[in-house]
């Protein structure tokens, strides 16, 4: 089995909303979707969301504001899969709730493990 | 109470407060002559109390017997070992009193440190579990041997080994300090669990066996909950769904001790104080910030435990499964959260994730796809509950199986 990372881009999704102890709300959708990968022992980590702060520095000391300046689609966020090749991650990834949003995309990258 | 019915009562109650206490004072390289000790003191209670009659305070009678055979033993060794070895390990010069103390405060503290010492990693976990029966719950070895369905043997054997484990290692009886608590906690939540589950889903046809399993495991998980050190929010998510698991002990068997599954269950049976207990339990696990797989499992016995809303019920069922899975894969959460899919969006929609389970080995897999199964295609699931039945290796469940098969059969001809 290798382990490839699922990296989530859609538009710009406005404000996350939390739960009150200050995690994440995951809607039923993903969740159902996370929860059947997990099911198929095919969840190596859910991963992480990531927020809408964020800043981008480029050389030069030139520093820009938001990851979304110039572009349609941001990452919202990644986990990590486990399965026997590529094509496999990607049926996986045909029902992720992410393809229901404006501009909604999974990519699927294969995970090379670094020493230490 | 008649000496024929007390001896066996004390001996439950009695054998394993003095056997931690003479551990504890003994060291962990002698356990088995802590048992003997207790044993033998058992023997001589049933001859003199049979000759002279049951002394006033049986119970007092126990101690000083065991303590005085204890004291003689560490003297007898003292001497012993002074004269082979310069290193005594735990005999005390002569001006001091061997103190073995027999108060409710240290036996209390002996059982939990030996629970410590018990669930040790470094022994296989069926021989956590069978220490802790003769040990920390007084069963006699036949009783191990029979809650494992296999000879005395075999378990002495285990025993055997586990112990010899535990001296090589040099486990200490105590309690972990504060920092490693929560980590060697961990190990003994797992043994507890596995106790519990021994009874629950054991292939044991005694059914009073397999109770008390069951209530062994919830005596030790709650007097964990009794010490402030151990009284861990994760303990108590244990303790609660062990709580709405017994709460069901009545409604599971019925007369001839066939299991009911719970679909078919008399909810009038299932006991309100257990659930009441388990959901107070709950409560004081909800502190601290870290959720164990306890507190996803309790919260779905939890669930499990309610009758007036099914849907709902349900619904909470499956995300507290999706989680749980997310935390920590197990195939039993997989096939549970997958029928927990079929009461919230149908069978249809829980047969196409079923069949990505992979599980095409394990008998509950195909009694699952046979329970998805039996509203749409009759034959398709009497296939799978035949799968099922071969694989199946407990009679109790094959006599599930096997009625649901006439069932559908029946179904099947009309």
């Amino acid at each position: 089995m290798k382990e490839f990372a699922m990296i989530y881009r859609s538009e710009p999704m406005g404000e996350i909303k939390l739960t009150a102890d200050g995690n994440l709300e995951i809607s039923k959708e993903w969740e159902n979707w996370m929860g059947g990968i997990a099911a198929q022992n095919k969840l190596v980590s859910p991963g992480m969301r990531l927020g809408n702060e964020g800043r981008t520095v480029k050389p030069g000391n030139i520093i820009t504001n938001g990851p979304y300046a110039e572009v349609k689609e941001i990452v919202g966020g990644l986990s990590i899969f486990r399965a026997e090749s590529i094509e496999e991650a990607l049926e996986m990834a045909k029902s992720c709730p992410m393809l229901n949003v404006p501009h909604g995309n999974v990519e699927i990258r294969d995970i090379i493990q670094m020493n230490g | 109470m008649q000496e024929k019915e007390l001896i066996p009562y004390l001996y439950r109650t009695e054998f394993r407060k003095i056997t931690a206490v003479l551990c504890r004072s003994l060291g962990i390289e002698h356990i088995s002559i802590a048992e003997d000790l207790v044993g033998d003191t058992f023997l001589l209670a049933a001859e003199t109390w049979g000759l002279k009659g049951i002394p006033q305070n049986p119970a007092a009678w126990l101690y000083t017997v065991a303590k005085n055979k204890a004291k003689d033993l560490l003297k007898r060794n003292a001497l012993f070992s002074q004269k082979i070895s310069p290193q005594i390990q735990y005999a005390t010069d002569d001006n001091h009193e061997i103190e073995i103390d027999l108060s409710v405060q240290n036996i209390q503290d002996s059982q939990l440190q030996m629970m410590f010492a018990i669930c040790y990693p470094g022994i296989p976990p069926e021989a956590q579990i069978g220490l802790s029966l003769r040990i920390l719950c007084s069963f006699s070895i036949d009783e191990i041997a029979d809650a494992f369905l296999t000879n005395k043997e075999t378990i002495n054997k285990r025993l055997y080994r586990a112990k010899e484990k535990l001296k090589q290692d040099n486990v200490k009886i105590e309690l972990p300090s504060e920092n490693e608590i929560d980590k060697r906690i961990e190990n003994v939540l797992t043994t507890l669990y596995l106790l519990f589950n021994e009874g629950y889903y054991s292939s044991n046809n005694n059914a009073v066996l397999r109770k008390d399993l069951c209530l062994e495991a919830m005596r030790l998980t709650h007097m964990l909950t009794e010490n402030e050190a151990t009284n861990k929010p994760a303990v108590n998510a244990l303790l609660a769904l062990m709580c709405f698991h017994a709460s069901r002990f009545e409604a599971r068997v019925d007369s001839n001790g066939e299991l009911i599954l719970y679909e078919d269950q008399d909810t009038s049976l299932w006991d309100n104080e257990l659930i009441l207990q388990g959901e107070r339990y709950l409560n004081r696990a909800s502190t601290g910030n870290h959720l164990s797989k306890y507190h996803w499992e309790a919260a779905i016995a939890y669930w499990h435990t309610t009758t007036n809303n099914e849907k709902q019920k349900w619904e909470k069922i499956l995300s507290l499964y999706n989680q749980l899975l997310m935390m920590e894969y197990s195939p039993i959460a997989a096939l549970n959260r997958t029928y927990a899919l079929s009461k919230v969006y149908g069978n249809e929609e829980a047969i196409i994730e079923a069949e990505k389970l992979n599980l095409d080995n394990n008998h509950l897999y195909h009694c699952l796809l046979g329970e998805l199964y039996s509203e749409i295609d009759i034959q398709k699931a009497i296939e799978h509950l035949q799968h099922a039945l071969k694989l199946s290796r407990v009679a109790a469940d094959k006599k599930v199986i096997k009625n649901k098969i006439n069932k559908l059969g029946k179904l099947k001809n009309v």
